[in-house]
């Protein structure tokens, strides 16, 4: 590669990556200079900044054409920009939650813990924009390893401990799978390239050998499913969501799991849309194996929700069954599925982290995890348990709140080619899923604790208040997302090249 | 299309939540008065619906529509823009659901004053609970319908489970988890209806599903589709209603839930089952709904009898009044299911006639155990002594109940039952035991507490202010002007029950 051709690339439309690579190295620098006693927590407040100027780069590329760059393993387009914006909002909105977290005499590793965050961020927007697989790889990968290294950030608590070893242990067993799978699909055509293997895929000899082509996706499925703790490999999740710090569990049930679901996507909606195996195309074979991942995540998902008495595990579950619930368009392939995806991991994102945010304030409080931690919150602090809510009743479906647009959009989804089974399971879940979250609401406003006044930080305050305006603002006027969403990222152009 | 009087009418509780905001929580009487007189400005709204209301068009009144909601879906059949609107609008029928609406809210919040804790919050969820009602009614579009429809859930789980009796909580749950399950077939059917017709306006599926039957075979809406769409709304309203089988939860309710909460669920929002049986069922698969009649029939006189049979051996005021209901909620499935113009009135006239009546009897029951601790018939007894005028009102909401001429619940079983004989000759005689039952259990129940010897617990109790019992002279009022004069509803009813059958004749 000559300079003269790497100077003409247009590095323009990399300025979030690079904005968010910049401010990660000079996190580190700046962690590696401090003496050693200084508190580490104004770092937090630049990764912040570093993230806004990111959204407000990535917000003046709307509109901008398809490109891409570095022999075109890097692709700009309106699907890689509508998720980026999600990874961005999600990580500002929990980087606030890592300057709250923890005391400071607990944190001897505290700059490492926000540095890691934005690498990891990296690592998801990075996948966003890739058309190949190497480069997916290499996301999945950065943000992977960030994410053990974050479970296991607090050195001296067990359960931490355990959350990291879980985690790379069986993270490395699904990234081995993945790639496996992977080795599969190239063998098969001879390149990386998503859009070329979507070419390569059509040809007669691989439909020969469909079974060796299907074996790779599932295998690409197996590992995937893993990201976003999708049954049967969920088991992993309750334990490092418990043991991990309160913000990284947010960041891994919203960021992590969203990346997974931009994997999905990428992969099977590039490279595998058209491709014919025996007389159908590969998609529509494997339709029933999809959904009955789906049904049988939001059922072990929302039923061992049930009898979960610590609430971050009880969320950890809940994530499990949105995992199952956001497979149910990738199951249909309805025209919707992107915008139902995109709109409903949205909601995710404002509902759980504000869930997760006031989590955090109630368990740090408490200094317990237990479901009782909230009984009498409406006593101890109103605005909160308000807030709680509304974040509870958006996450049970219920409308008002963008979390019940989201599945009304799911369920249009689903019904809209027929998957009536499917919707089914997806209703009765849902129904399940009122009786665990409504006991978070019969704790905080029927029973009684303490009447000692609490009142969480401003930053805190300022999460959940940003997460209730726009879980109620989604919610009311679907259309000021819908239409936006609509406008910016017809997110078909993923599919044409 | 310009009036906003319905978006104002549903929305003016608010008013009240965003003053009790910055009422602080432990001034009782301010708080008190100050939901009560919140409750006065959507009443006041409804009489003025009700009033501007022109009785002589059959079309939708007061109607709003705006863009909501805009799904651009490229390559369906219909066009690849779904838009879901905000829709308003008021039919002769949903005029007195609102002016119901409306009247047994302020007479429940009346009723509220024997909430003992935390009234604060009691009223804002109240409020709530009443947009959500007046938003069921006004609406005319399905995502609409359902999402006021879901709104009374959730204040409803709150009031039940915060303010009701020992075993509340669970109560509450039952109460969610039935109705959760309801909704979201409900839920189900909508989307299914939305997908085939592009639209949820009830005017726009209506029409759509009127169309000519090969018509519809061709886009995949069969005969059975249709049925099964049918079956599935007679499931998810059944719940709500209640129909036999799916009932339990609603024992439960009228039992642990605070009295003031009880009129209000058993004079409105059980009412949203039957009103979506009657909007739904028949409007949209009037052919289908002629189908299965008879079956509908059956489970309206099943309910009857066993509602009225169970009710017999209750021991507890409270439990025969949650059986009776499920026992007129039968009147109202037999009126229906004749499907001839003086059956559905008559089921319309028993939704409203039985709103009235249940709010009253539990607004009685209130008063009582407010001054004796207790519901149970045993324990009461002689009452006529002590409190000799809650025991007449208790003596003239019985009456009604049970259907004696001059009061409102007479009308609606007749017309009920006269509907029905015309059909199914057969069902209707078994169904008419279910009125001697009713008199057997009611008279036994009212005259076991209101005469006979007083009790020795009971006699130092004292009757009731007259602001207390105020409320339930309004109500009586009401039933026996409806008993006497039915031409009050029977105009409103008549229209758009006209515009139905005129519909329904034109598919079948």
């Amino acid at each position: 590669m000559t300079l003269e051709k790497l100077l003409s690339y247009d590095w323009g439309i990399m300025a979030p990556e690079f904005t968010i690579l910049i401010v990660a190295t000079l996190l580190s620098l700046i962690d590696l200079f401090m003496p050693a006693k200084a508190s580490r927590r104004p770092l937090a407040l630049l990764g912040l900044a570093g993230v806004i100027v990111a959204i407000i780069f990535a917000l003046f590329q709307i509109g901008t054409p398809v490109t891409s760059i570095l022999f075109d393993t890097y692709r700009f387009d309106s699907f890689a920009l509508g998720f980026k914006l999600l990874f961005l909002v999600a990580t500002g909105l929990i980087l606030v939650l890592a300057y709250d977290f923890g005391k400071e005499k607990d944190w001897s590793y505290r700059g490492e813990f926000f540095y890691l965050l934005l690498t990891a961020l990296l690592g998801a927007m990075m996948m966003a924009s890739s058309a190949d697989l190497i480069t997916l790889f290499v996301g999945l990968e950065l943000l992977s390893i960030s994410s053990y290294i974050l479970a296991g950030i607090r050195k001296t608590n067990l359960q931490s401990n355990e959350a990291a070893f879980k985690y790379v242990v069986n993270g490395g067993i699904a990234t081995a799978i993945t790639l496996f799978g992977m080795s599969y699909v190239y063998g098969l055509t001879g390149s990386t390239n998503l859009y070329e293997i979507s070419q390569g895929l059509s040809q007669p000899v691989v439909e020969e050998n469909a079974f060796l082509l299907l074996t790779g996706f599932v295998l690409i499925l197996v590992g995937l499913s893993f990201k976003i703790a999708a049954a049967p490999f969920h088991m992993w999740a309750p334990d490092v969501y418990q043991g991990s710090p309160t913000p990284v569990t947010t960041f891994l049930s919203v960021v992590s799991k969203t990346a997974g679901f931009v994997l999905i996507l990428k992969i099977f909606m590039i490279s595998f849309l058209s491709v014919r195996s025996w007389h159908n195309t590969v998609l529509l074979d494997l339709q029933p194996f999809i959904a009955f991942v789906a049904g049988v995540t939001m059922i072990i998902g929302n039923v061992i929700a049930l009898r979960q008495r610590n609430i971050k595990r009880m969320f950890a579950y809940s994530s499990i069954a949105h995992a199952g619930y956001v497979l149910v368009p990738f199951v249909s392939l309805s025209s919707l599925v992107f915008k139902a995806t995109w709109f409903y991991l949205l909601a995710y994102l404002l509902m759980n982290i504000g869930a997760f945010a006031v989590i955090q304030f109630v368990t740090e409080r408490e200094r317990s995890e237990d479901l009782t931690a909230f009984s009498g919150l409406n006593k101890r602090s109103p605005i909160v348990a308000v807030m709680m809510a509304v974040f509870i009743i958006s996450l049970a479906g219920l409308p008002f709140t963008a979390g019940f647009i989201g599945k009304f959009g799911i369920f249009m989804s689903a019904l809209s080619t027929g998957h009536f089974v499917l919707a089914s399971v997806m209703i009765a879940t849902t129904v399940v899923s009122y009786v665990y979250y409504f006991n978070v609401l019969v704790q905080m406003f029927f029973r009684n604790g303490t009447n000692e006044r609490i009142r969480p930080s401003v930053g805190l305050l300022v999460v959940m208040f940003v997460c209730t305006a726009g879980t109620i603002l989604f919610g009311v006027y679907p259309g000021v997302a819908l239409d936006f969403f609509q406008n910016s990222f017809n997110m078909t152009d993923i599919i044409t090249k | 299309m310009d009036s906003i009087l319905l978006s104002a009418l549903i929305f003016s509780p608010l008013v009240g939540i965003i003053v009790l905001l910055f009422v602080p929580k432990n001034e009782e009487m301010v708080i008190k008065t100050v939901g009560l007189l919140a409750t006065l400005l959507p009443l006041a709204l409804a009489i003025i619906v009700y009033v501007g209301f022109d009785k002589a068009k059959e079309a939708l009144q007061f109607a709003e529509q705006y863009n909501w909601i805009n799904f651009h879906i490229p390559g369906l059949p219909n066009g690849n823009d779904f838009t879901i609107s905000y829709d308003l609008g008021v039919s002769g029928l949903t005029v007195l659901l609102l002016l119901l609406t409306a009247v047994v809210s302020t007479l429940a919040a009346a009723a509220s004053v024997w909430i003992k804790a935390e009234w604060k919050g009691y009223f804002m969820l109240f409020l709530l609970l009443e947009i959500g009602m007046l938003g069921v009614f006004a609406s005319q579009n399905l995502l609409l319908f359902f999402i006021f429809f879901e709104i009374t859930l959730i204040p409803t789980f709150f009031l039940i489970g915060r303010w009701g009796y020992l075993d509340k909580e669970k109560a509450a749950y039952s109460f969610l988890i039935y109705n959760g399950l309801g909704s979201a077939i409900l839920l189900i059917v909508f989307i299914i209806l939305f997908m085939k017709a592009g639209t949820m306006n009830f005017t726009g599926l209506s029409a759509y599903l009127s169309q000519p039957p090969e018509m519809l075979e061709r886009m995949y809406i069969g005969e059975n589709f249709r049925l099964g769409l049918l079956i599935a709304l007679l499931v998810a309203l059944g719940v709500k209603l209640p129909i036999v089988p799916l009932h339990t939860w609603m024992l439960q309710v009228h039992v642990q839930a605070p009295p003031s909460i009880v009129m209000i669920h058993s004079g409105i929002l059980l009412k949203i089952g039957a009103y979506g049986l009657y909007q739904f069922g028949m409007g949209f698969f009037p052919g289908e709904f002629d189908k299965i009649a008879f079956w509908i029939a059956l489970l309206g006189v099943i309910n009857l009898l066993y509602g009225a049979f169970i009710a017999f051996v209750q021991i507890d005021f409270k439990k025969v009044l949650a059986y009776s209901s499920v026992s007129h909620m039968g009147i109202v499935l037999i009126g229906l299911a004749s499907l001839n113009e003086v059956g559905v009135q008559g089921a319309m006239f028993q939704v409203i006639s039985h709103g009235l009546i249940s709010a009253l009897l539990f607004f009685l029951v209130g008063l009582i155990y407010q001054r004796t601790g207790t519901s149970l018939i045993t324990h009461l007894g002689g009452l006529s002594k002590v409190m000799p005028i809650t025991a007449g009102f208790l003596l003239a909401g019985g009456l009604a109940s049970l259907g004696l001429p001059g009061m409102s619940g007479f009308v609606s079983e007749f017309m009920a039952f006269l509907g029905l004989f015309k059909e199914e000759p057969v069902l209707a005689a078994i169904g008419t035991l279910g009125i001697i039952l009713t008199a057997v259990y009611i008279l036994r129940a009212v005259l076991t507490i209101t005469f006979g010897e007083t009790k020795e617990t009971l006699v130092s109790i004292k009757e009731g202010r007259f602001v207390e019992w105020l409320p339930a002279l309004i109500l009586t009022a009401f039933i026996i002007l409806i008993g006497v004069y039915p031409a009050v509803l029977s105009d409103l009813l008549h229209l758009t029950i006209n515009a139905m059958m005129a519909g329904k004749g034109a598919s079948v």
